[in-house]
C-alpha cells in the first residue's frame, strides 16, 4: 500500500505529514509526495480510516490517494480531487477517466497517442497489448500497464540527513540567565519532540550563543547515556551555563542535539539497585559545580608501576559480580602531595627518627627498603626507595626517599 | 522529636517484629545489613567510624566497599581530604568502576553538600564520607542539624551512610558507632628481612547505647 499527497505549493507540509506516517518517502515532484503505508492497518484500521487520519494530519486541502502501487497512487492523487482509495481489483476502472497526459512519457509517445485520438487512461488500457507493444515499443507497453493501474516500481527514497537544530534570532538581547533558560526550554521541548518522533535520543548537546561585541560562546554537553527527558536536559544546560555563563548579552541562540539510538535496558526484579543514570548525571553536574569536574568520577588505574597513577573516568552504570572479600586488607591513606620530611638514619641506613608536619617521632620498627624506578626513557623519570615504618605512638606510615634528589617524604599512613 | 519517634519505632519493631512482621516490612527492608568481616553496617541509617591514624578504619571502609561492589551495587566515596588510594582499594577487592570518588580538597562543607545530593539521588549501596584527616575543629564545626538532615535523608532507603572521622561527631544521629582502638602493627620475620604483615585492629560497636568489642586482623 502506498499513499500519495498532492497539493500545489506545499511541499514541506506534505513531507512533514508523510514523515509522520512513514520513514519511506519519495518526493515525486514539488507538489507530490508518495510514501509507503504498509503495516499501518494495525494502527489505524482500514485504508479509509488511514486516509481520514492523513487528511486530519495534513491540515490543508490536498488530494489524497491510497493504492497498491506508487504510480496508481500518484495518478489518482493528481487526477481525482479529494480522497481516493484505489483497490487493486478496481484500479483500472477508477483510473479510466483520467487524462492520458498524466502518464507523462516521451514527446513521441504523447504525439502518437494524440494522433490516435486516445484521450484517457481507459482508452489506452483498452488497446490490444501486442499492437501497442509493436507500434509504441517498450515505453508504450509500460504506459499501458500504468494506465491499467498495474505499475511495478520501487520508491525513490528521500535521503535527507536527520538534523536536530533549533535557532532563534533575538530582537532584544538577553542579559540574564532566566529568560535565556526560558527560551532554551522551548527549544529543547521542540527538539525532544522531534527526536521522540524518530525514536531517537541524544547524547550530545551543542549550544552556540552569539554575543554582542564578544566572541561566540559555545557549550557542549556529553551525557554518558542517551537522554530524552526535557527537564533533565534543561537542568544540565542550566548547571553548565551557571558554571560558564556568557560574558555579554545574547543576540542569537543555536541549539543542536546529536541523534543516537535510545538506551534500552532490561530491568530485572531481583537485580540490585543502581543509580538512575539520567538523575545521576544531574547530581554529578551539581557536584562538579561544587568541587570541579576533575575531582568527580570513577578512579581507573593506569598501566604503570609509577605510584599513585590513576585517572578519573566517567562512572558508567554497569555492575559486575565480584567475589566478596574474606577479611579486610591493609589500606593506605595517601597524602597528596606527599608530605616532605626530615629523616635521620642509623648507620645501616634505616630510618630512626622522622620529623614532618604529619608525623614526628622515633621509628620503633621498619621494613625496607624497596627500590623502584622507571620511565628513565622519558622525561618523567622516577627512582625511589620505600620504607614501612612504625612511628612511636603516632602511626604506621610509608616513607619514601626520592633517589634523584635525595629528599624524604611521608607518602601515607597505613590505616 | 523526629529522633525520638524513630527510636520509638525501632523499639516497637524490636519488641513486636517477630509477631507481626508484615507491619514492619518497610522498616525491615531499610534495615537490611551490610555484613562485613568485622561488623554489620545497617542500611537506611547513618553509621560512624571513629579512630585515630593507623587504627584500621580505612581498611574497614575498603572492606565494606568491596562487599557492596561484590553485590553489584555502587559506592560513593566523598573524600574530604583527598586520602583515597585506588591501588590499595583495588587490592582489597573494591571494583573501582563501581565507585564514584568525589575529592573535596579539604572542604568539609562541599563534602556535606555532595553527600546530601548523592543520598537524595538514591541508588547507591553505600555512601561514605571520609573526614578522617580533616582537623577535628573543622569537623566539630559541622552543625548537628546537618547530621540530622543526612540521617533523615537516608532513612527508608537502601543506602548505608557512613562517616569516617578521627573522633565521634554525629552523636545521637548515628544508629551505629564503631570506635576503633589503636591497632597493633604485625611485623613478620627478623630484621633486616622483616616486613609489615598487617594490623591487629579492635573496634567497639556501639548500638543503642550498648557496646560490643570486636577484634579483627587486617592482612597486607
Amino acid at each position: 500500500m502506498f499513499a500519495c499527497l498532492h497539493a500545489p505549493g506545499n511541499a514541506s507540509l506534505l513531507l512533514e505529514c508523510a514523515a509522520y506516517f512513514s520513514p519511506l518517502i519519495e518526493e515525486t515532484s514539488q507538489d507530490t509526495v508518495v510514501f509507503d503505508v504498509r503495516g499501518l492497518r494495525s494502527l489505524y484500521g482500514s485504508p479509509e480510516k488511514l486516509a481520514e487520519e492523513m487528511q486530519r494530519r495534513v491540515g490543508i486541502d490536498a488530494n489524497l490517494a491510497i493504492a497498491a502501487n506508487p504510480d496508481a497512487a500518484v495518478h489518482a492523487a493528481r487526477g481525482i480531487p479529494g480522497v481516493t482509495i484505489v483497490s487493486p481489483k478496481r484500479a483500472a476502472t477508477i483510473l479510466a477517466p483520467l487524462p492520458v497526459y498524466l502518464l507523462g512519457g516521451s514527446p513521441e509517445f504523447a504525439r502518437t497517442v494524440d494522433l490516435w485520438g486516445i484521450r484517457t487512461f481507459g482508452e489506452l488500457a483498452a488497446l490490444p497489448v501486442l499492437g501497442v507493444a509493436s507500434r509504441l515499443s517498450e515505453e508504450g507497453a509500460n504506459m499501458q500497464q500504468l494506465a491499467r493501474g498495474a505499475g511495478r516500481r520501487q520508491l525513490r527514497l528521500l535521503d535527507t540527513p536527520l538534523v536536530f537544530i533549533e535557532e532563534a534570532d533575538l530582537e532584544d538581547s538577553i542579559e540574564d540567565l532566566e529568560p535565556l533558560l526560558f527560551l532554551l526550554a522551548q527549544m529543547i521541548e521542540k527538539l525532544c519532540r522531534r527526536l521522540q518522533f524518530h525514536a531517537l535520543s541524544t547524547n550530545e548537546i551543542r549550544l552556540r550563543l552569539r554575543l554582542e561585541r564578544a566572541p561566540e560562546h559555545c557549550l557542549v554537553l556529553r551525557p554518558p547515556v542517551p537522554i530524552l527527558k526535557q527537564k533533565i536536559l534543561l537542568k544540565l544546560l542550566q548547571l553548565e551555563l551557571r558554571e560558564k555563563p556568557p560574558q555579554a548579552p545574547v543576540e542569537r541562540v543555536h541549539l543542536e542535539m546529536m541523534p543516537v539510538r535510545p538506551r534500552t535496558t532490561q530491568h530485572g526484579l531481583f537485580l540490585p539497585s543502581a543509580p538512575e543514570p539520567e538523575q545521576l548525571e544531574v547530581t554529578l553536574a551539581r557536584i562538579r559545580g561544587l568541587v570541579g569536574a576533575e575531582n568527580v568520577g570513577a578512579p581507573e588505574m593506569l598501566d604503570t608501576w609509577r605510584t599513585d597513577a590513576y585517572r578519573m573516568s566517567v562512572l558508567t552504570i554497569r555492575a559486575e559480580e565480584t567475589p566478596a572479600p574474606l577479611r579486610p586488607k591493609l589500606a593506605l591513606r595517601r597524602f597528596r602531595p606527599p608530605c616532605p620530611a626530615q629523616v635521620w638514619c642509623t648507620g645501616e641506613g634505616k630510618p630512626a627518627r622522622i620529623v614532618s608536619s604529619i608525623a614526628d617521632g622515633r621509628v620503633v620498627a621498619c621494613a625496607g627498603p624497596w627500590r623502584t624506578s622507571g620511565d628513565w626513557w622519558s622525561g618523567e623519570e622516577w627512582d625511589r626507595q620505600e620504607w614501612d615504618v612504625e612511628i612511636q605512638r603516632v602511626s604506621v606510615s610509608r616513607v619514601v626517599q626520592d633517589c634523584l634528589v635525595g629528599r624524604w617524604f611521608v607518602e601515607g599512613n597505613y590505616d | 522529636m523526629p529522633m525520638s519517634s524513630a527510636l520509638l519505632r525501632e523499639q516497637i519493631q524490636t519488641a513486636l517484629g517477630d509477631r507481626c512482621d508484615a507491619a514492619f516490612d518497610l522498616k525491615k527492608s531499610a534495615y537490611q545489613a551490610l555484613p562485613s568481616a568485622a561488623v554489620e553496617i545497617p542500611r537506611g541509617t547513618l553509621t560512624e567510624i571513629a579512630g585515630s591514624a593507623s587504627s584500621g578504619r580505612t581498611s574497614l571502609l575498603h572492606c565494606l566497599m568491596a562487599e557492596v561492589c561484590a553485590r553489584q551495587e555502587f559506592c560513593a566515596l566523598i573524600d574530604a581530604g583527598d586520602r583515597f588510594d585506588p591501588a590499595s582499594a583495588a587490592a582489597a577487592g573494591v571494583r573501582l568502576s563501581q565507585v564514584l570518588w568525589v575529592r573535596c580538597g579539604g572542604n568539609a562543607e562541599h563534602a556535606l553538600k555532595a553527600v546530601d545530593l548523592l543520598v537524595q539521588g538514591g541508588g547507591f549501596g553505600l555512601v561514605a564520607m571520609d573526614l578522617g584527616d580533616l582537623p577535628v575543629k573543622t569537623v566539630h564545626r559541622i552543625p548537628m542539624a546537618s547530621w540530622f538532615r543526612l540521617r533523615h535523608a537516608v532513612e527508608n532507603t537502601r543506602t548505608a551512610l557512613l562517616v569516617l572521622a578521627r573522633q565521634s561527631h554525629t552523636q545521637s544521629c548515628a544508629a551505629l558507632k564503631i570506635e576503633m582502638a589503636a591497632a597493633r602493627p604485625v611485623w613478620r620475620g627478623w630484621l633486616p628481612g622483616c616486613i609489615l604483615d598487617g594490623l591487629e585492629a579492635a573496634a567497639e560497636c556501639i548500638r543503642e547505647h550498648r557496646g560490643q568489642r570486636v577484634g579483627f586482623s587486617i592482612a597486607r
